[in-house]
């Protein structure tokens, strides 16, 4: 099999963010600010990056805007022809920020409808800071997505987000289930929905894509574990994307370093371009040769390539099983399990990440 | 027929992959030759008999019907808009 180049880099710039949404899928044990990557350090990342093919960075995080930095990081990523996304809460975005950024997108995330449900998944108030930056990007010019993350306390509250997002002046809506990692994993019992919940989402999506046709671009992520059907993960280990940590450790994927015997690659300490095409961990799950029964003889396993491993490990303590959330998988009892106890209560208060 | 690129979207020469990229937000799509030389002149401006005179100045045996073809395909896949 020959390895294709990784065509998109998400750049976790900093783990600190003045939120705390208890659904983050930012890893439990978060990195200190002093073992961030410096400017310079990112600045050569990128132009690895764009050397191996790279045409799309996502800056990110944490709050990306919470490095004092960002007006040169973009800068950088510009002058070597990458297309930036920069993917923000919105928190510190003023139209004089902004102006100083070398971006081509932005996506906005948005906690819930109202100002009060907000506040509760994110321990802060910030609604008024989300207008104002969705008005800023509005005025620049510039794409707009807006960013929905869906659980048990805002997936009811659909059809009111796709009107924000309206009022936003969004051009694309994610509207995008929980994926549990991180502190999301830790707040499950509190963050499923039920299936009822689910259906109802579902029908209202789907209205809603109709109604929006040609003006607002809908992009709707299922609940894999209600489902039954897994997402592609990634679109293939190490086929298109790569991720950099604030510490500069390159994964396969943002939640691969759970994985606890992944030997972690560091920028550091390896060229970009052997961690993609020589490390161990790159090459782990890379094709479909690592795959097991039921997923490799299944006529699915180009479609899904088996679902997620990380999620697999977690259900499992296997990352190389098939990934429980298929309805196909021997472990899917243990899906339903967690969706059975999310039926009947839900879980106790939410752990919100700190930072 | 005036096709035009997506709202957002823009044509970039990758050179280190040595390939042409439509550029989206959330997605970048790897272009053949052909569809990035035709995309190229979707400026919303030129109709369709306008992108082939142009294509023609460049390559042999260009046909219309073809082109046409070729723009539907990418519609389809959304990588172009057709008005
Ligand atoms: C980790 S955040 C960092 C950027 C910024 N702080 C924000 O929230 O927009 C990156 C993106 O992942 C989304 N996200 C966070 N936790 C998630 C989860 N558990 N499942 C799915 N998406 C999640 C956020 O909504 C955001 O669009
Ligand atoms: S998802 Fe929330 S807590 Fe996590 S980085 Fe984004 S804004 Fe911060
Ligand atoms: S068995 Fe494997 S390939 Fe088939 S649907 Fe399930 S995860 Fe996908």
């Amino acid at each position: 099999m020959t390895i294709p180049a990784p065509l998109g880099m998400l750049a976790e710039l900093t783990h600190s963010c003045p939120l705390h949404c208890a659904y983050c899928s930012n890893p439990v044990e978060l990195v200190a600010g002093t073992d961030e990557l410096s400017t310079a350090g990112w600045v050569s990342v990128f132009a690895a990056a764009a050397a191996l093919g790279v045409a799309q960075v996502h800056l990110s995080g944490g709050e990306p805007l919470r490095r004092r930095d960002l007006p040169e990081l973009s800068a950088a990523c510009r002058e070597r022809g990458l297309y930036t996304n920069l993917i923000t809460s919105g928190v510190g975005l003023t139209g004089e920020r902004l102006a100083a950024l070398a971006v081509d997108h932005v996506q906005l995330s948005v906690q819930d409808a109202d100002p009060e449900g907000a506040a509760r998944i994110s321990a802060t108030r910030t609604w008024r800071q989300k207008l104002a930056a969705a008005r800023v990007v509005k005025e620049r010019g510039l794409p707009l997505t807006v960013n929905v993350v869906l659980h048990r306390h805002n997936v009811d509250h659909v059809e009111s987000l796709v009107a924000l997002a309206e009022r936003m002046g969004a051009d694309r809506l994610e509207l995008a289930h929980t994926q549990y990692y991180g502190w999301a994993l830790r707040n499950r019992d509190w963050l499923l929905a039920t299936a009822a919940q689910v259906r109802a989402a579902d029908a209202v999506v789907r209205a809603a894509a109709a109604r929006l046709a040609g003006r607002i671009e809908l992009a709707y992520v299922s609940p894999d574990l209600h489902t039954g059907w897994p997402k592609p993960c990634m679109d293939g280990w190490g086929r298109r994307q790569l991720t950099v940590t604030p510490s500069g450790n390159v994964l396969p994927c943002p939640v691969a370093d759970l994985l606890p015997d992944l030997t972690v690659e560091n920028v550091r300490y390896r060229p970009l371009r052997a961690i993609w095409y020589e490390s161990e961990s790159f090459n782990r799950f890379r094709g479909t040769d690592w795959m097991r029964e039921p997923c490799r003889s299944c006529p699915r396993r180009d479609v899904d390539l088996g679902g997620c491993r990380c999620q697999a490990y977690q259900f499992t303590g296997d990352a190389a099983v098939t990934d429980p959330a298929c309805r196909y998988s021997p472990h899917r009892p243990l899906v339903e399990a967690v969706l059975g106890a999310a039926e009947r209560s839900v879980g106790g208060p939410p752990g919100h990440r700190r930072r | 027929m005036t096709p035009h690129l997506p709202p957002h979207a823009s044509l970039r020469w990758n050179p280190a992959r040595g390939e042409w990229l439509l550029m989206m937000p959330e997605e970048v799509v790897v272009l053949n030759e052909t569809a990035a030389s035709v995309l190229a002149l979707c400026d919303g401006r030129r109709g369709l008999a306008a992108i082939v005179s142009e294509l023609e100045t460049e390559y042999e045996g260009v046909e219309e019907a073809q082109v046409e073809e070729l723009l539907r395909g990418l519609a389809g896949q959304r990588l172009v808009e057709l008005r």
